[in-house]
């Protein structure tokens, strides 16, 4: 649904064709910051606009501001390798990432903007007798959680990946993978600005530029943010700040089961269409795709260390550079144009904190680690419904902070895919 | 990549002789037997996380296969000293263990 005065479409394209293009709309405003609100999330990244777009779409919720340090969707969001499936081991995480998977599909009709969604399937690869054990389980698992998979012979990977070594002498050979043929990519920047300009549509504040430098408490109950444009009060407020999470606690006084660290990626020059698949290896440690403008987008791991540098170390891309050229001997002499790091919180189960805490109003969503982009929709949803109502949403409950300490992991170490 | 100092090798190495066990001195509880499921819980998941200054513990894995300190800084990378286990730091010295607010 676009509230949207004018939407984009094919005759809104012609019609400003005719004033060569300099008369579109602004597809935000740049409002300055009321006195409160009565929810403020910090954070303007795809998760953070994803649930001011639900409070205001979902709950009705409109009197929100997002608060953002630098610009929109400039953090993670800006920084991953866009890949989307919900092919996780676990019910509880698979149902959270299929109902993301299941907004992604409709996303760019939601948001009159084009996400560029392209279900374009996504392979894990196996490499050894384990590899393939946990494979099998993990596609039957999916299966019962109404999720598509199929676990698939080396023959039928070199149908869909025809540059793939899938040669039994090479070094790690690939015995098999599992396929999530609605698995896909999307594209990164797109959905923070359809989020921010449907959320904008709606009445929502976004407010960039304004750091969060403390949390206002009164009596164990939050009553706004300090920043560095001034004090706004609000009675409730949600964390989306991602590598930052642990900043945020330590502002109201708490720790997190989370440690920051800086994740890799890089991009190559880019090539006539070559792989049109995403290819995951959890053994080897790498993982590629191509973007639609023909660069082969590569992850790398995390860095051995906590960091909030947003740059890592050489080593770690030197390694997973081996393994995408033992995968696809044909990408040896491609040359890489730009490399990055950003900071991911990574959580000791690899799953997700969507939670309330001990102070009153303060609630986060983090601990996405690795793998939070494809869940962007999801996270928005459920955690919109949880600060709605004050407490947890029916699939963000067993994300609760409480798990650390009744020992109810879900470990997702196997399907999250980077290894940490 | 990071040149690190092993106090007990007595020499910089290179970052990946060595590999990163996370925040130092945790204290490992003493009376396991009266523990709440809440003082498990701090003790194995929740951490600090400073953006800035960290004491951390390294392990020279591919060296003399020995743990130490070091206090780092984890925005600029820079390592401002090693020390040996159960020796305190020089720089930025910890506050009294216990303080934490909640």
């Amino acid at each position: 649904m676009s509230t949207k005065k004018n939407p984009y479409s094919a005759f809104s394209l012609l019609k400003n064709a005719l004033s060569y293009h300099e008369n579109w709309q602004r597809a935000w405003r740049n409002p300055t910051p009321k006195t409160d609100y009565d929810i403020i999330i910090v954070g303007g990244g795809g998760h953070g606009l994803a649930t001011a777009y639900y409070l205001a779409t979902v709950h009705g919720i409109t009197n929100v501001a997002v608060l953002e340090k630098g610009y929109l969707g400039g953090g993670n969001t800006a920084r991953n390798t866009t890949i989307i499936r919900s092919n996780y081991l676990w019910d509880e995480a698979a149902q959270l990432y299929e109902l993301s998977l299941k907004l992604w599909e409709g996303l760019t009709q939601e948001l009159n903007f084009n996400v560029m969604f392209s279900q374009r399937g996504v392979l894990n690869l196996g490499h050894n007798l384990q590899d393939m054990r946990d494979i099998e389980r993990r596609v039957n698992a999916n299966r019962l959680n109404g999720i598509d998979g199929e676990v698939l012979s080396p023959a039928d990977i070199k149908h869909i990946a025809p540059l793939l070594n899938v040669s039994p002498d090479a070094r790690y050979p690939v015995l098999g993978a599992s396929w999530q043929p609605r698995g896909g990519t999307a594209r990164h920047d797109a959905v923070a600005w359809g989020y921010a300009r449907a959320a904008d549509a709606l009445g929502v504040d976004l407010i960039q530029q304004t750091e969060v430098t403390g949390l206002r408490r009164q009596k164990g109950a939050i009553v706004g943010v300090e920043t560095t444009h001034g004090f706004i009060g609000a009675n409730k407020v949600g964390c989306v700040t991602a590598g930052n999470s642990g900043v945020m606690a330590a502002m109201a006084g708490l720790k997190l089961p989370i440690e920051s660290r800086p994740l890799q990626a890089l991009v190559s020059e880019p090539l006539r269409p070559c792989l049109d698949t995403v290819v995951m290896s959890n053994a080897v440690h790498g993982y590629i795709s191509q973007s639609d403008k023909g660069d082969l987008v590569i992850g790398a791991g995390v860095d051995g260390y906590n960091g909030y540098g947003q740059r890592g170390s050489f080593h770690v891309i030197e390694h997973t550079l081996q393994a995408i050229c033992e995968l696809f001997p044909a990408f040896s002499r491609v040359r890489m144009n730009r490399q990055w790091g950003g900071i991911v919180d990574t959580c000791p189960d690899a799953c997700p904190i969507i939670s309330k805490t001990s102070v009153d109003g303060l609630y986060f969503n983090c601990g996405w680690g690795t793998g939070g982009f494809k869940a962007t929709p999801g996270s928005g949803f459920v955690f919109a419904d949880t600060l709605a109502h004050g407490r947890p949403h029916p699939l963000a409950e067993p994300f609760a902070i409480d798990r650390f300490y009744s020992g109810a992991l879900i470990d997702e170490h196997g399907a999250a895919g980077v290894a940490h | 990549m990071l040149h690190i100092y092993c106090p007990h090798c007595q020499q910089h190495r290179e970052e990946d002789e060595f590999s990163y066990s996370g925040e130092a001195h945790i204290q490992r509880p003493s009376n396991p037997e009266i523990l709440t499921d809440k003082d498990w819980g701090d003790y194995l998941f929740f951490r600090k996380n400073p953006r800035g200054l960290h004491h951390e513990m390294w392990y020279h894995a591919a060296g003399c296969r020995r743990y130490f300190n070091a206090t780092r800084d984890t925005v600029s990378y820079e390592i401002m000293e090693t020390y040996p286990v159960g020796t305190r730091p020089q720089i930025a010295p910890l506050p009294t263990i216990g303080d934490d607010a909640t």
